[in-house]
């Protein structure tokens, strides 16, 4: 789990942040201004600060935000000038857009706001559709509104060329002032904001919805803010039937406000096409006798808060009824409440202005259990009393400045003053005065106003301010409080001086501290006089009261905060040392792998084993070895025809030596007409384990080297999900125990997902790439490693990294185990939790009559009007299970619009019969059609993986080199899921997380990427072109320019993978192409030779050998999809091989070759020689019965019409 | 690099050498021969020495033999301390093979408990495994498994299978990370020099404040004499499994990877004793 951040107001307006993985507020970073209000979303938070203006804080990333800019120049042929820049008069302009229509010349583009940067100037783009132009980038065309070619014909009479410039938003982790200027000016200022609805479209837009409400009860709509734009771009009114105080926007489609008398609007009509809604729907306060004051609403709850501080939840809320039904009472009140991430509220409570967040808020019971206060500290508050602990830790820098402002303060007050303090201290009574008075009543303030002096009470009680008692007495109400806060304004900072003074410990880190800050301090200071100052009274507030006082809160938002009911949060014990999150943070090399105490214990047993059992070892054991086994019932899925499940018994014999070792056998004891029979296994023959993917059965397949070449594996279920881990946890084990596999894979090892996303791992024997005689492939022994991961990428120093189904980037801690194995067979160490989230699709589909246009009724010979993408399954909305057991939906159904083909705006695809290719628009002769749609799902699981926050990633590769290869910094290039190309920083084989992303900046988002062992860069555009990285070296591991290789033929590309030398590309249609002609000195080489289709993905190895996964692989007794093969033949004289030899599989989805560099013995010992061989004979005959095994393959993989069975992980 | 499950067998498949010498006052009829066995650490004397006492049975008569009883230079070796524990306490710093007298005859009835059959190793075992369990988990773990889970950690004990006996052990050595351990380790203290069998306490294997508890913690708290002592100079050997292990192990960790001992005696045991 990244951390994630819950962010806070206190009453003084300090804004703080608190990390789901910290214990303490953090001040945040650019503590400069005093907030009001505040509304976070995961990547930045909006604020309304003091002066009433709306600010913007962006988080840092390693990826930049870029806008792209473009315009194209036209040009027109005539006879005397040839191309030149004279159009006709009905020409379009010499400088416009894509259209034409709008002239824009280069000097025209403007940086909208200060906050953006031009990344470089202007350049040509030499690229169209994914193929190269001539050097210039003109592309020409008969006339204007036509078809461009990169070619230049001779009717060829206009042509045009696009320039492109990237501007970069640069004020990040700082809160950047959001002009309003160029929307003309706002009629009054901002009261009240809140972000959302960045469900209401896909990820990679990044769409937010910000609604205001000014002092007026005015609504506004701030239009265009997404990933490219974070500021949007304007403000709209929203018309509303009554004046508004405040408002809540939910992540999807769910908007309410508050009316000044107390009635709540209900916002109807937000859609994916139209964020701001069309109507207002009005629901009553909960209560009769008091309005609501206070709204908060999530992705399916709604909760409100009266004007008496009670808390309220809407019942029946959801996106078909936005309004929900009826109010239920709750337990606390709370002076204003917030929905964050998954439906989960926070709050502050009115007794003693504490954030406290909603225990037990699951999608089940959406309303939680109880109310649980978040009791951790404050930097700045660790720092004061002087703590070693926070000055280590990371922010201590942020309140070291706090300090260092307070003691300029300080120092100016008890008078060894500078200049500049002194002119800074002048001028802060009356501006800290200023600004409160102009802070208008407005409800929403009230109470932050009532905090303030409150607060100011209670040192008073204590009598060691004489003079604020009788302002108390005069029983300030509402306006009092202004005057109160005056009067202490100019009290306070001088009974913090003499605190200060008399503080030892408080001078002694002054004196540390202040130097060097001290000009950031000043100029602080000087800037914003009024504001620092104001700084200075908080502080001087603070003094008054012991560290243990806690802290008031205004305001909270955990619209960024990723929590949910099983988050394990260290928030509610303050005494809690930061030590427990360290520890849990560490990566790669934990302590206890390096401990001294562990290694001694290591030794001293194989010392005392030594000792005691060396010379001993004629002597007799005390308990004889003997047979065990285990039993079970189980059904099977039988091997003759018609195949179904039939029950059997099942046993596991095992024999062990007095070494420990162990073999054993499998007996599946069934009954074939009346008569008993049995099947069995050798344990040490098992290649593979592998859990089938089964929406209603515990199923589980075994392969052995005969079974993979039938592509039939003996297929058992178990009667409940625990048996079933049970059998595979021992199976495993056995398996690796009588191969002698134990502990991590080596650095060598082969890795691979399947599509169920089990992880496997194969230990590379020295004669897999053996030539003439490799090891065959079927024969691999693959064991499986906990975890779920879309993809795995590796190298022989052993970084290995992965991917999940939900883009999340995963690096691997050195463990094994984990998952399914249940403790057997696993480390003990680095073994973590991990979840993935992936989404099932169901397909609605319809038939277009006369009569009533497209409807759910179809033809009797129709598929399904609910099914699976075949049509074949019936599958609704309510009977579609997650895929197995292990998932649990964490979304509800939602239209999926990005299907390929595209959609219209109710995400439709059209078809003139159903199996067909669909299209996103109707047209004439289209008679069906459907859409998708998607539900997400989760798996929590344990594995060796830790996550590499925060950014989500496509594809990635890692440096492949030599086992003994002392590079010390690994390169490790990765894709983001947005197509920003990326280059990892720091990754060693200390670190394999490596430190930060270093971006590459690319005209267009990228989807494959692959990097040579010479560290030649290759990567493929979403558009399918493909690229070449020039100039990148140890040196210099970003490199230079993108360089465009032109694609094959007709042929858009998918993923590319590069060697020591060879780069294999494939394409969409799954064809398999080698590149010829790479020379040292032409790296992009000349061609594209093609090898084989069929073919899903390609990886080539250091050695440059060739492993692919196919498609329609043949067997013996079925055909299988997703088959690991291996090209044979593969020499240094002939890269591109012979054949293939076939391996595990199906349903096998990626594999990574690129760890094993051993080079296969030269020699072949003439032992294994002849084992090969005979092996190979028999392979033969193998494959004359079922075809297709030997057929020499360079191209067509056998395709036969036979029962698609093999797939056995069924994708 | 070795792994902690490397431990485990290494723990598990712990041998003690050992000659098995019939006590010179037992009438025999004709001379006995030494018998010489690798004895497993963490099992149980009279669950392994049915042996030895067939051996000696070529050389006796039936009348003779009374049950069976082991003494090693002059103490009576408890069966229901696991053989490596009562190596470790008695006979740790002697030369190999261990030399254990076989007595047919005079049982020590103030010092032994009988044992009968193996049903009663079997109540003990399981009174032991029920007991840390208490302390680990509240018990629960051990009560919501199944009969047969039971007997297959006695099975695998009694016919030393690692994998059978770890299939079911594993679950009682779970603990939740969260918590950074068990509720509270199951020790024993077993010391050469006292009278008392062993000290045995409520002790947590993390501080209330999140940190890990060391092997130096328990003893200071139970046996501080056993860490400290005034000149400096090591007094007491504190032995796990043969070996001694720093005092900066942490215990949680220490007990996962010797966990074996669980089933034995109650826990990690730590004879202590005078150098």
């Amino acid at each position: 789990m990244p951390s994630s951040l819950l962010w806070a107001v206190d009453v003084y307006g300090r804004v703080y942040t608190l990390s789901t993985a910290g214990q303490n507020w953090e001040l945040c970073k650019d503590a400069h201004l005093e907030f009001k209000r505040l509304t976070s979303v995961q990547q930045c938070c909006w604020g309304i600060a003091g002066d009433h203006q709306v600010y913007l804080y962006v988080h840092s990333s390693d990826v930049p935000i870029r806008y792209q800019e473009e315009t194209y120049e036209n040009q027109r042929w005539n006879p005397v000038d040839r191309f030149c820049e004279k159009l006709l008069p009905s020409d379009r302009w010499q400088w416009s857009d894509v259209t034409g229509l709008k002239h824009q010349p280069l000097d025209s583009f403007r940086l909208p706001s200060e906050h953006w940067e031009w990344e470089a100037d202007w350049y040509v783009d030499e690229n169209i559709d994914g193929e190269p132009t001539e050097k210039g980038g003109w592309t020409y065309a008969i006339d204007f509104p036509a078809t461009y070619t990169k070619d230049k014909k001779w009717n060829s009479c206009v042509r045009r060329r696009r320039w492109i410039r990237y501007r970069r938003y640069k004020s990040r982790d700082s809160w950047a002032k959001i002009s309003s200027q160029d929307d003309g000016p706002l009629p009054d200022p901002f009261s009240d904001i809140s972000a959302g609805g960045w469900d209401i479209t896909d990820e990679p837009r990044g769409h937010l919805s910000l609604w205001a409400v000014s002092l007026q009860g005015k609504m506004w709509y701030r239009e265009g803010i997404h990933h490219h734009n974070p500021e949007g771009s304007m403000w709209t009114e929203v018309t509303t039937p009554g004046e508004v105080v405040q408002i809540s926007c939910g992540p999807s489609d769910l908007v309410w406000a508050v009316l000044w008398e107390g009635q709540l609007l209900v916002r109807e009509g937000i859609s994916r096409e139209n964020p701001k809604g069309s109507s207002w729907v009005v629901v009553d306060s909960p209560s009769t006798e008091v309005g609501a004051i206070h709204v908060a609403v999530g992705i399916n709850v709604v909760w409100a808060v009266t004007k008496d501080r009670q808390v309220w939840f809407r019942r029946g809320v959801n996106s078909h009824n936005p309004c929900g039904t009826g109010w239920i009472g709750m337990v606390g009140e709370m002076v204003m409440l917030n929905v964050g991430l998954n439906d989960q509220v926070w709050g502050i409570s009115c007794e003693d202005r504490a954030v406290y967040i909603r225990h037990g808020v699951t999608s089940s019971e959406l309303s939680g259990k109880t109310w649980r206060a978040i009791a951790v500290a404050r930097d700045d508050d660790r720092s004061r009393s002087g703590s070693a602990n926070s000055l280590a830790s990371a922010g201590c820098f942020f309140s070291g400045e706090v300090r260092v402002q307070s003691s300029v303060m300080n120092d100016a007050e008890s008078s060894s003053e500078t200049e500049r303090s002194q002119a800074a201290q002048s001028t802060s009574p009356t501006h800290a005065d200023a600004m409160k008075r102009r802070i208008p009543k407005v409800t929403s303030d009230s109470f932050i106003s009532e905090l303030v002096s409150d607060k100011e009470r209670k040192p008073g009680r204590d009598g060691r301010d004489g003079q604020t008692p009788s302002i108390q007495e005069e029983g300030a109400p509402q306006e009092q409080a202004f005057a109160d806060q005056e009067t202490s304004v100019e009290l306070l900072p001088q009974s913090s001086s003499q605190q200060g003074a008399r503080d030892p410990k408080w001078s002694n880190v002054d004196l540390e501290e202040a130097q060097p800050p001290l000009p950031a301090a000043a100029s602080d200071t000087t800037e914003t006089s009024s504001l620092s100052s104001v700084a200075t009274y908080n502080l001087g507030m603070e003094e008054q009261y012991g560290v243990d006082e806690h802290p008031l809160w205004a305001w909270v938002s955990g619209g960024g905060c990723a929590v949910d009911s099983h988050t394990h949060l260290n928030w509610f014990n303050a005494s809690t040392g930061v030590s427990s999150s360290v520890q849990s943070m560490s990566l790669s090399i934990t302590p206890a792998q390096t401990a001294a105490w562990r290694k001694q214990i290591f030794e001293q047993l194989s010392e005392r084993s030594k000792r005691e059992m060396e010379n001993f070892k004629h002597y007799e054991q005390a308990i004889e070895q003997s047979v065990w086994v285990k039993k079970g019932n189980m059904q099977w899925w039988r091997d003759w025809k018609p195949n179904k499940w039939i029950d059997v018994r099942f046993a596991l014999e095992q024999f062990s030596g007095t070494d420990g070792n162990r073999d054993g056998i499998l007996f599946i004891y069934y009954t074939f007409n009346d008569e008993k029979k049995y099947l069995h296994a050798f344990i040490n023959e098992i290649t593979v384990l592998v859990p089938v993917l089964n929406d209603t059965k515990h199923t589980f397949a075994i392969y052995t080297p005969e079974r993979t070449k039938q592509r039939w594996p003996i297929r058992l279920t178990a009667a409940t999900e625990q048996e079933m881990h049970d059998w595979l946890a021992l199976l495993n084990l056995s398996c690796c125990d009588s191969r002698g596999i134990h502990g991590p894979p080596c650095k060598q090892a082969i890795w691979s997902t399947t599509c169920k996303g089990d992880i496997y791992v194969c230990e590379p024997p020295p004669n897999l790439e053996a030539v003439p005689y490799p090891l065959p492939c079927d024969q691999m022994f693959w064991r499986q490693i906990g975890g779920h991961l879309r993809l795995v990428e590796s190298n022989s120093v052993g970084i290995v990294w992965g991917i999940g189904y939900d883009h999340t980037a995963w690096v691997y801690t050195g463990g094994y185990g984990g998952g399914f194995s249940q403790g057997l067979g696993s480390s003990t160490d680095n073994i973590h939790t991990q979840t993935d989230v992936k989404s099932v699709y169901i397909y609605e589909n319809q038939r277009w009559n006369p009569v009533t246009g497209y409807s759910s009724r179809g033809l009797p010979t129709d598929r399904y009007m609910w099914s699976d993408v075949s049509g074949l399954q019936e599958c609704t909305k309510a009977s579609t299970k997650p895929p197995s057991p292990q998932w649990t939906w964490v979304s509800d159904w939602c239209i999926d619009y990005n299907t390929s083909g595209g959609t219209d705006r109710e995400g439709w695809q059209y078809a003139a019969d159903f199996p067909a290719t669909y299209h996103g628009y109707k047209t004439m002769k289209d008679f069906v059609r459907r859409r998708r749609w998607a539900r997400k799902c989760k798996i929590t699981t344990t594995g060796p993986w830790l996550e590499v926050p925060p950014i989500a990633l496509w594809d990635l590769t890692v440096l492949p080199c030599s086992s003994q290869s002392s590079i010390e910094e690994v390169a490790l290039w990765g894709i983001s899921n947005k197509g920003d190309v990326l280059c990892r920083i720091g990754v060693t084989q200390q670190s394999p997380a490596g430190t930060s992303w270093l971006h590459v900046g690319t005209d267009q988002p990228f989807k494959s990427i692959s990097i040579g062992g010479g560290y030649q860069v290759w990567a493929i555009a979403r558009d399918g072109s493909t690229f070449y990285r020039g100039s990148v070296s140890a040196q210099n591991p970003a490199g230079d320019s993108w360089y465009h290789i032109p694609s094959p033929p007709r042929q858009k590309l998918k993923q590319v993978s590069v060697g020591r030398t060879s780069v294999y590309v494939v394409d969409e249609n799954s064809n398999l192409w080698y590149r010829q002609g790479l020379t040292p000195s032409y790296p992009q080489g000349s061609s594209w030779e093609h090898i084989s289709n069929n073919v899903r993905r390609v990886s080539v190895g250091p050695l440059d050998q060739v492993w692919i996964i196919a498609d329609k692989v043949q067997g013996s007794h079925s055909l299988s999809c997703g088959t690991v093969c291996h090209r044979v033949g593969v020499q240094p004289m002939e890269p591109k091989g012979q054949s293939w030899d076939y391996g595990i599989g199906g349903g096998w989805e990626h594999i990574t070759i690129r760890g094993n560099s051993q080079e296969a013995p030269r020699i072949v010992m003439p032992v294994p020689a002849e084992n090969t061989l005979e092996k190979k004979g028999s392979v033969a005959e193998e494959g004359s019965e079922g075809g297709g095994r030997t057929a020499s393959i360079s191209s067509v993989l056998c395709i036969k019409e036979e029962e698609l069975n093999g797939n056995a992980v069924s994708c | 690099m070795a792994d902690d499950k490397d431990v485990l067998r290494d723990v598990w498949f712990g041998r003690i050498p050992t000659s098995f010498t019939l006590y010179q006052d037992e009438i025999t009829e004709r001379e006995a021969d030494p018998y010489y066995l690798l004895l497993p650490r963490v099992s149980y004397l009279t669950l392994v020495t049915d042996k030895v006492k067939k051996h000696f049975q070529k050389v006796m008569k039936q009348e003779d033999m009374g049950e069976m009883w082991l003494e090693y230079e002059g103490t009576s070796l408890k069966w229901h301390y696991p053989i490596g524990l009562l190596f470790d306490l008695h006979a740790s710093n002697t030369a190999l093979p261990w030399n254990i007298t076989v007595h047919f005859q005079n049982f020590p009835e103030k010092d032994l408990l009988h044992c009968t059959s193996n049903y009663v190793i079997e109540a003990h075992f399981m009174s032991c495994i029920k007991e840390a369990d208490v302390l680990k988990h509240k018990g629960q773990v051990i009560n919501e498994m199944q009969k047969k889970d039971h007997k297959q950690l006695w099975m695998g004990l009694q016919n030393d299978k690692f994998d059978q006996f770890w299939a079911i052990n594993r679950k009682l050595m779970e603990y939740s990370v969260e918590e950074g351990g068990f509720r509270y380790i199951p020790f024993r203290i077993y010391q050469t020099t006292s009278d008392r069998p062993f000290i045995q306490k409520l002790f947590r294997p993390v501080t209330a404040e999140g940190q890990t508890h060391t092997l130096g913690d328990l003893l200071k708290e139970m046996f501080p004499t056993a860490v400290t002592s005034d000149d400096g100079e090591k007094k007491y050997q504190v032995v796990i499994h043969g070996i001694e292990p720093m005092l900066e192990t942490p215990l949680q960790w220490l007990f996962n990877i010797s966990a074996t001992r669980t089933i034995s005696s109650t826990s990690v045991s730590f004879p202590c004793q005078q150098t």
